[in-house]
């Protein structure tokens, strides 16, 4: 028996090697018993404030809401959090349980490079030592986030099997965890894995939906009709949904990775895709997964590493199957031309994740009224993703 | 008496692990039958994953190609009876991932595995805590094939009583905290973790992962019940330019490393 559900409905759960359970076990134990220390609150609450710069800022994008016509669209500002996403929110908070089991050794997964940059971070902060893993597909886009991994102290590992991206990075961490499980903790970068990460990093990443919540109140006097973010696993969706979840005017949109388009088969879209994206086991976790016929997982393709999985976290799958939530995608070509839009309308250059966000946004907003408002989850800044744009602009 | 209760008649057993499909569907066929008939007394034979969490490189490797040969579950199914039309009667073992076997369809995935010739289950990605959804499966087969529950060094005292309670067949325990793959040492703690685990039941106890050569082989079949050899074993016959004749001799070598022991 588990201290927290450890089901979203019929997804979620704890589809791993036995070897691994009695470190699930002690992981949710640690969680449950933080959860209810003031002291661990207020640690974490302070390294929020006085190391990530937290709260990040709520942003009122003027012109992009005039050249659309539409709604009026808000930005929640993850991209200034430090290390350049809302993945150090998790990150660091991950660090302090493993500074509370007393481990001393973090292995981390990395698609898009900023969790590993966020994972170093935390490592580097706290002392505890930090491999990443990362494919080698991933490494040659995201370049300027293995110097910074590295720059922080981390050793930084090529993943050289199957497609060499995300998914390969997470089967090398969960080897490595399973290795050196003793003195290791596996600091998973997404909403997604065996139970108790799903509730964890949501946990960790509410943070963005709680403030987000506040200031829309405050700066626009209400709150959103739509709340939009990108999902890879589902970690910065499931942070901001989280704040509006008991809203239930407030609709909620996550967007996947609509790659090549849907049609092409290259793409990350696990709902947008029903011949393949089917309900499965991956990773530890049921949900919906990009699959062939035999149950073999599928190649995926983004333009975004951090959004080129092939399974979704599994609140998703629920809030999806509940209809709280709606899923779309944007396509690679989408995203790209969000980025240059939010670039010159904005002065804010995001993160290619991001900008799947801001392509519905793009979409979505003219066709609301102008005192609607939209707000969408800056998940973070564009910087590492730069070589990729010149090249795919040229 | 089933297969499986059989094959436990003298014991330590041996039980080689080998994937269908590698380095191509014909020769694991043929493979496997040879193991079978010169000395192992049960097959673990893999099915292949994308994504296989809990192996190391050799297995990794293997699978892949497998797949890449176009290994699917329905041809490995088909492959299982080949074996029994062959003449194989040792119990054969179905080890592979939860995820393929859903997508299969569960039930139908059991009944066909069953109707195939198959006499059980490894599925390493489903723990105690998941596997109620495929026990309650296999209670449709008539022969009511067990799922092999597995334990590790860390298993706790409270899960080893817990998932000893309910095992059938046998007991898979890993000999080591880490993935599947050659070892040059075995742990001197063994002796103990096997004693921990035979406290809480009277099923056989066969320990895997890391066990390369008839020595290391001989020296844990002192200790337990069945002796599980798997990276080494696709190691050698998938490296060997005659992969049936490396198999025959593999499986009389372990053999004969265990059979002073047998009684
Ligand atoms: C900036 C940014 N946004 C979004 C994501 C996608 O992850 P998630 O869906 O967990 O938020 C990533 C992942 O690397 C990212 O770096």
């Amino acid at each position: 028996m588990t201290l927290l559900p450890h089901k979203f409905g019929p997804y979620g759960g704890q589809f791993v090697p036995e070897t691994l359970m009695p470190a699930l076990i002690e992981l949710e134990e640690a969680f449950v018993a933080a959860r209810a220390d003031a002291a661990f609150q207020t640690e974490f609450n302070k390294l929020m404030a006085s190391f990530v710069g937290r709260p990040t800022p709520l942003t009122y994008a003027r012109r992009l809401s005039e050249k659309l016509g539409g709604a009026q669209i808000y930005l929640k500002r993850e991209d200034l959090a430090h290390t350049g996403a809302h993945k150090i929110n998790n990150a660091l908070g991950q660090a302090l349980l493993v500074k509370r089991m007393g481990k001393r050794r973090i292995v981390a997964e990395t698609g898009a490079g900023q969790h590993g940059v966020a994972s170093a971070t935390a490592a580097a902060l706290l002392g505890l030592e930090c491999v990443v893993y990362m494919g080698e597909v991933d490494i040659a886009r995201q370049e300027p986030n293995v110097f910074r991994m590295k720059l922080l102290g981390a050793e930084v590992r090529p993943v050289s099997s199957g497609t060499k991206t995300l998914k390969d990075a997470i089967n090398e961490a969960i080897r490595d965890w399973v290795t050196n499980v003793r003195d290791t903790h596996y600091l998973l970068g997404s909403a997604l894995g065996p139970h108790p990460y799903p509730t964890i990093v949501r946990e960790f990443q509410s943070v963005i939906g709680r403030e987000a919540r506040e200031q829309m109140l405050l700066d626009a006097g209400c709150l959103p009709d739509t709340v939009i973010a990108c999902v890879g696993g589902g970690s910065n969706a499931i942070g901001v949904f989280s704040g509006f979840v008991n809203d239930e005017q407030v609709e909620l949109i996550g967007v996947e990775a609509g790659g090549s388009g849907i049609e092409t088969g290259k793409h990350a879209a696990r709902f947008g895709d029903p011949s393949r994206g089917r309900v499965g086991v991956i990773h530890g976790t049921r949900t919906y997964v990009l699959q062939d016929e035999d149950g073999q997982i599928a190649e995926t393709h983004s333009v975004s590493a951090g959004l080129d999985y092939p399974a979704v976290g599994p609140e998703h799958a629920l809030m999806r199957d509940n209809e709280r939530a709606f899923y779309t995608s944007a396509t690679d070509e989408e995203a790209l031309s969000a980025f240059q839009t939010l670039c010159h309308t904005e002065g804010i250059i995001p993160a290619l994740e991001s900008s799947h966000a801001v392509a519905e946004v793009i979409k979505k907003a003219p066709t609301m009224r102008k005192d609607q408002v939209i707000l969408v989850n800056l998940s973070g800044r564009g910087d590492k993703d730069l070589n990729t744009v010149i090249k795919e602009l040229n | 008496m089933n297969r499986i209760e059989t094959a436990f008649q003298k014991k330590p057993i041996f039980m080689p692990y080998f994937p269908l499909g590698y380095p191509d569907l014909e020769t694991s066929v043929n493979v496997i039958e040879a193991l079978a008939k010169n000395g192992a007394d049960l097959i673990e034979v893999g099915l292949s994953f994308s994504d296989p969490l809990a192996d190391g490189p050799v297995i990794q490797q293997a699978t892949q190609i497998a797949l890449e040969k176009g290994i699917t579950v329905k041809k490995s199914l088909e492959a299982v009876k080949e074996l029994r039309n062959r003449g194989v009667d040792i119990p054969l073992i179905l080890m592979g991932y939860y995820n393929p076997m859903l997508a299969y369809g569960l039930e139908r995935f059991i009944r066909d595995a069953v109707e195939a010739g198959a006499d059980g289950f490894i599925v390493p990605d489903l723990p105690m805590e998941e596997s109620d959804e495929f026990v309650e499966a296999t209670h449709a087969s008539p022969l009511q094939p067990p799922l092999i529950q597995m334990l590790a060094p860390t298993s706790t005292d409270e899960r080893m009583e817990a998932i000893a309670r309910n095992a059938k067949g046998f007991i898979y325990l890993v000999s080591v905290t880490g993935v599947t793959g050659e070892r040059r040492e075995i742990s001197n703690d063994l002796g103990e973790l096997i004693n921990r685990v035979r406290a809480h039941t009277s099923a056989p106890v066969c320990v895997g992962f890391g066990i390369s050569t008839p020595e290391q082989a001989k020296q844990i079949g002192q200790l337990a019940d069945g002796v599980i050899v798997g990276s080494s074993c696709v190691k050698m016959i998938g490296g060997s330019p005659k992969p049936v004749e490396t198999a025959k001799q593999f499986a009389a070598e372990f053999r004969s490393a265990l059979s002073e022991l047998r009684k």
